[in-house]
């Protein structure tokens, strides 16, 4: 077991160690190759607060009216569960944690309402990665559920279903990133038919913000539907055949039968393999660096594709900041999904 | 011939259900099927096919060509063949040392017990981070590797013994190594540049095949312990009563036992050194370059010549599907088992 934890820890700790006094300096060039002079939190000063704020955060404006309401909904559920947990008798230590945890939830929804939900406003590398993440684990789980369930039907051909919908997911997702990049191509790509009986010969997804961001959720959907699918298809199952026969023979709707029994069974599942793509999801870089260039403008850059960007122009420390600050949001939303979602469901982390 | 609309139980749809399912199915599989398909005769097509607007069927409405793909392999045979092999070479042997190393770590996680002593692991830690300033102080990495290795050794074993923490547990550890997943490669890349560009081991099969070792252990460690603990320990005992050593034990009676496991983990690490592009982008360049970052340079150098870039996509996905499509039995269990038990 040693040599494999020795591999890991060496290759985690020692780079993030590093990372983090990179993100504390700047590089130059001198006579000899580089320079790294340590200049404190410059970096991340400049990402939160300075010149690259509108890149980083976006342009905030005053949320519209579902803006507020959206906020407002985040504020009640994170004030229901502290309550839940003040009444629960968690320790006081648990309490400061949960109280930092929720505070930290309520900033990023009301920067997230004031980039995206307000007129003029413009979201930056951190919402765009968010939006990626959280509209495709969406998207996914309820298509590849779907699928699941219409493919466990006693239907001839179920296996080559299985193979088929399996195959995207060995796609290298630069592949994909060209395929759509192909198939978008409203002059010459094979829905120019399409395109034309709507009208929108000369449209192209990449110039609009909303069409480009579509277009690279659209990809990653494709690539990672099969994931939930054949991992929900798989727990499907192994369920026991006979509790849905009996309640279908005593009388419940079959949507009666999967809201009680179906799908209690399989949230310890879902609630994993959620998980398991929203941490995945976060380093997304292949498809918006291939099909979009992150552009037009920013509107497509995830974070890691902008520490990519700043690291090729040998902006070393912002490049290090930029990926500390993805860290850092990694573990404040998966801690968070796991404390107020996880829990609830299954007993184990 | 048996009729698929006769309802055999209450558990069978009724025929309009089964039909509505049926289109919803093909449906998708059309979804699926689609950008393959276009994939695969836009590398068929010449230039001025592709450009003169959408063409979908060969011999039917165009004259299918193997010009693109003569191109890509005779008059480009040293731009293709050597990024080909980098990626047939870093992707196996990355995922047989990954699951060499993440299969004895998973089996010992799930057989002996550890207790190893946050003192200790601070004290690894420590000489780690000791050992990356006076690398990136300039200091030669032989002497600082091993004058590290040395400090930890005699630290371990003289201090080292007093130590009296509290416990940790297998579960801590396993916990622990899973959660290394949520590193972002980008976080970790830059230090790793400048680590192997200092070693030289920058744009050789070496830092890629390290590295993804590195980042696949812990799925491997993780899939491969359920796998391992389905295997009856009674087995174990009577072999080690008839005087097995753990090793011949572990060899002969469990390695047998997980094979179906450690199909579906390999065939899921070599996918991810097969397709893997930040890290690759940041180790590599000119020499080691792998498969998925020749075909982004493609568009970088001649823009978007669909018709060749469609032929070095197909030989970059076929090899993965064939094995997908022979090994797809083995993936679904393999993916279910790690993530039922979390």
């Amino acid at each position: 077991m040693w040599p494999a934890l020795a591999v890991v820890l060496f290759l985690s700790i020692f780079p993030l160690v590093v990372s983090l006094y990179l993100s504390l300096s700047r590089l130059s060039f001198a006579k000899s190759g580089f320079e790294i002079t340590f200049i404190g939190p410059t970096n991340y000063q400049t990402l939160l607060f300075g010149g690259e704020r509108t890149h980083f955060i976006g342009v905030l404006r005053t949320p519209s009216p579902i803006g507020w309401a959206i906020f407002a909904v985040v504020v009640v559920l994170v004030g229901w569960a502290f309550t839940r947990a003040v009444r629960g008798g968690v320790r006081p230590l648990g309490l400061l944690l949960r109280a930092i945890g929720g505070l930290l939830l309520v900033g990023l929804i009301w920067l997230f309402v004031q980039a995206v939900f307000a007129p003029g406003g413009r979201p930056g590398t951190v919402f765009v990665t968010l939006i990626y993440v959280f509209v495709g684990l969406t998207i996914q789980y309820v298509l590849g559920l779907g699928l699941a369930m219409l493919a466990t039907q006693r239907l001839p051909g179920r296996r080559f279903f299985r193979v088929v919908f399996l195959l995207p997911m060995m796609i290298t997702p630069v592949g994909v990133g060209y395929m759509f990049q192909m198939l978008t191509d409203t002059s010459k790509g094979p829905f120019l038919p399409v395109f034309a009986a709507l009208g929108m010969e000369g449209f192209t997804w990449v110039t609009d913000p909303w069409g480009a961001r579509i277009a690279v959720m659209i990809g990653d959907i494709w690539q990672w539907t099969p994931f939930m699918f054949i991992v929900l298809l798989a727990a499907l199952e192994g369920l026991d055949v006979e509790v849905t026969e009996a309640a279908l023979v005593d009388g419940a709707s079959r949507s009666q039968v999967f809201r009680y029994t179906t799908l209690p069974a399989l949230l310890p599942v879902s609630t994993t393999i959620v998980l398991i793509r929203m941490i995945e999801g976060f380093k997304i870089i292949d498809l918006p660096n291939i099909l979009t260039n992150g552009g037009p403008g920013t509107a497509t850059e995830s974070m890691t594709l902008q520490a990519f960007i700043d690291w090729r122009t040998f902006n070393l420390g912002r490049s290090a900041a930029t990926a500390y600050l993805l860290l850092i949001l990694v573990t404040i939303v998966a801690t968070a999904y796991v404390n107020l979602v996880r829990r609830r469901v299954t007993t184990t982390v | 011939m048996r009729n698929p609309f006769r309802r055999r139980s209450a558990l069978d749809l009724s025929p309009g259900a089964k039909v509505l399912s049926y289109v919803l199915l093909l449906g998708w599989t059309f979804v699926v099927l689609f950008p393959i398909y276009w994939l695969a005769v836009t590398s068929l097509k010449l230039p001025i096919q592709v450009n003169s607007g959408p063409v979908f069927f060969p011999f039917i409405d165009f004259q299918p060509t193997l010009e693109n793909w003569r191109y890509i392999f005779v008059d480009l045979r040293n731009d293709t063949v050597r990024p080909y092999i980098n990626t047939v070479v870093v992707g196996l042997s990355s995922a047989i040392i990954a699951l060499a190393l993440g299969s004895s770590a998973a089996y010992a996680l799930v057989r002996f017990h550890y207790r190893p002593r946050i003192g200790l692991i601070g004290l690894f830690a420590g000489c780690v981070l000791l050992a990356a300033v006076a690398i990136g102080l300039g200091a030669p990495w032989q002497i600082v590797v091993v004058s590290a290795l040395g400090v930890f050794l005699i630290l371990a074993q003289t201090i080292g013994r007093r130590f009296r923490g509290r416990g940790l547990g297998n579960s801590d550890i396993a916990f622990w190594l899973i959660s290394q997943r949520m590193l972002p490669p980008v976080a970790v890349v830059i230090p790793l540049y400048v680590l192997f560009q200092r070693v030289g081991l920058l744009d050789t099969w070496w830092a890629l095949i390290i590295t993804y070792v590195a980042t696949n252990l812990p799925i491997v460690v993780w899939l491969m312990r359920d796998y391992f603990s389905t295997v009856p320990v009674e087995l174990e005992e009577s072999a080690a009563v008839d005087g097995a050593s753990p090793y011949r034990i572990f060899r002969s009676i469990v390695i047998p036992v997980a094979v179906p496991g450690l199909v579906a983990t390999f065939l899921f690490v070599l996918v991810f050194a097969w397709n893997e592009y930040l890290l690759a982008l940041f180790l590599s360049s000119a020499n080691a370059q792998t498969l998925p970052i020749t075909v982004a340079a493609q568009n970088a150098t001649r823009g978007p010549q669909w018709w060749y870039m469609s032929v070095l996509i197909m030989i970059m996905i076929v090899p993965v599907i064939l094995m997908a499509i022979a090994l797809e039995r083995y993936i679904s269990r393999g993916i279910l088992v790690g993530a039922v038990k979390g």
